[in-house]
């Protein structure tokens, strides 16, 4: 494929949990999400099981699709912060090293200014992890060295999905 | 592509089903939907016209089970068939692990069929796939109509290169099981050979 496989380990995601917890408390705000952009849920902190994350994340992939489709129609090459307000709660989507997607979410305990201040920051110790990552998946695919849970699979494994 | 998750063990493909406006890919997914166990699935999501046709795209999660400790799940979506939402269609496909074509067995869909597979083999390279290199299979949907084309006629027409296919009727759920556990399987092979 086309592609290189997006993958997550330990370490990595115990720095990126540290990331955003940390940001969840400096903005104030009630739940944070990161998602690939093809849809799939990499984390989230604060009151998760409040939300259907499997579908916020698909819904907010396609909405940042979607809107990157439209900056491409006028000529940017995407819009890296979308906003949306609510009554009650507020959406502060936000794209961080080209691949992944940021949400927060924040009511009026919080406030745009402080989130985006705060999301700045955050952003930039994620995309440093996010390459180390991207590099280290690359290295083990390089070297063979992947412990990779697939190899071994049988078609009785396969066929026991479905029974 | 699809995304392994080593921290949580999870690991997660996306299976995308396309074809001509009205050819049955929404009523696959619901088939799929009310057949499957509530604690294999996640909500269904329509975002579709107020005729019932499908505007961005249906996405239904399912979390089959555990392959060698891993939980192993396929989010499946469909892309609006209507030929003037390509657009929408182009960024569905952003990712795709697997395709499933269904095809509209009556006659006087058989130009729509065709330009369907026309628009999916562009698209994907567009993305940097190549259909005839990913996993893919055929489903020849509404068996159960009265003007329906042969299915040597279909293979002919749509398939070519002899990739897996089924006769369907997503309306009352033949072949539909099938088909998805055939564009499934051929995935985890294709994982399993570390691509
Ligand atoms: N008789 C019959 N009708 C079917 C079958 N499958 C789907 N239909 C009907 O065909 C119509 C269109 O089905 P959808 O599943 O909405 O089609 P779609 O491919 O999602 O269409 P778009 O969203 O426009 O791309 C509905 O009225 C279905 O009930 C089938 O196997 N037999
Ligand atoms: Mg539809």
């Amino acid at each position: 494929m086309s592609n290189p496989q997006m993958v997550m380990y330990d370490e990595e995601f115990k720095q990126i949990n540290a990331v955003i917890e940390k940001l969840l408390r400096e903005a104030n705000s009630k739940v944070i999400f990161l998602v690939d952009k093809n849809g799939q849920l990499i984390t989230g902190v604060g009151e998760t099981e409040r939300f259907d994350t499997t579908s916020l994340a698909s819904l907010t992939a396609g909405n940042i699709a979607a809107t990157g489709g439209l900056a491409k129609l006028i000529g940017e090459k995407e819009f890296s912060i979308l906003f949306h307000e609510g009554e009650k709660d507020n959406l502060h989507i936000s794209i961080v090293g080209g691949r992944v997607i940021l949400v927060v979410l924040f009511d009026n305990r919080s406030s745009l200014g402080l989130v985006r201040l705060r999301v700045k920051k955050a952003s930039e110790e994620l995309t440093t992890i996010f390459a180390r990552l991207m590099q280290k998946a690359e290295e083990k695919e390089k070297s063979g060295d992947t412990d990779f849970p697939f190899a071994e699979i049988t078609d009785d494994d396969i066929d026991n999905l479905f029974s | 592509m699809s995304f392994i998750n080593y921290a949580s063990r999870e690991i997660n493909c996306k299976i995308v089903y396309y074809g001509p406006g009205l050819c049955g890919k929404t009523t696959n997914l619901q088939f799929v939907y009310q057949k499957t166990a509530p604690e294999a699935k996640g909500k269904m999501i329509s975002l579709a016209t107020e005729t019932e046709r499908t505007l961005f795209f249906d996405f239904l999660p399912l979390a089959l089970g555990e392959i060698r400790g891993f939980k192993t799940r396929f989010h499946l979506y469909t892309v609006p068939g209507q030929v003037f939402y390509d657009a929408s269609r182009k960024l569905i496909l952003k990712g795709v692990d697997g395709v499933v074509f269904v095809a509209d067995s009556q006659e006087e869909r058989m130009d729509a069929n065709i330009e369907s597979i026309e628009n999916l083999r562009i698209n994907l390279s567009e993305q940097g796939y190549d259909l005839d290199k990913i996993p893919y299979v055929i489903q020849y949907n509404k068996r159960d109509l009265p003007n329906v084309v042969s299915i040597e006629e279909l293979r002919k027409e749509l398939n070519p290169t002899n990739i897996p296919d089924f006769e369907a009727c997503a309306t009352t759920g033949e072949g539909v099981f099938e088909t998805l556990k055939a564009v499934a399987k051929l995935i985890l092979i294709d994982l399993k050979k570390g691509k």
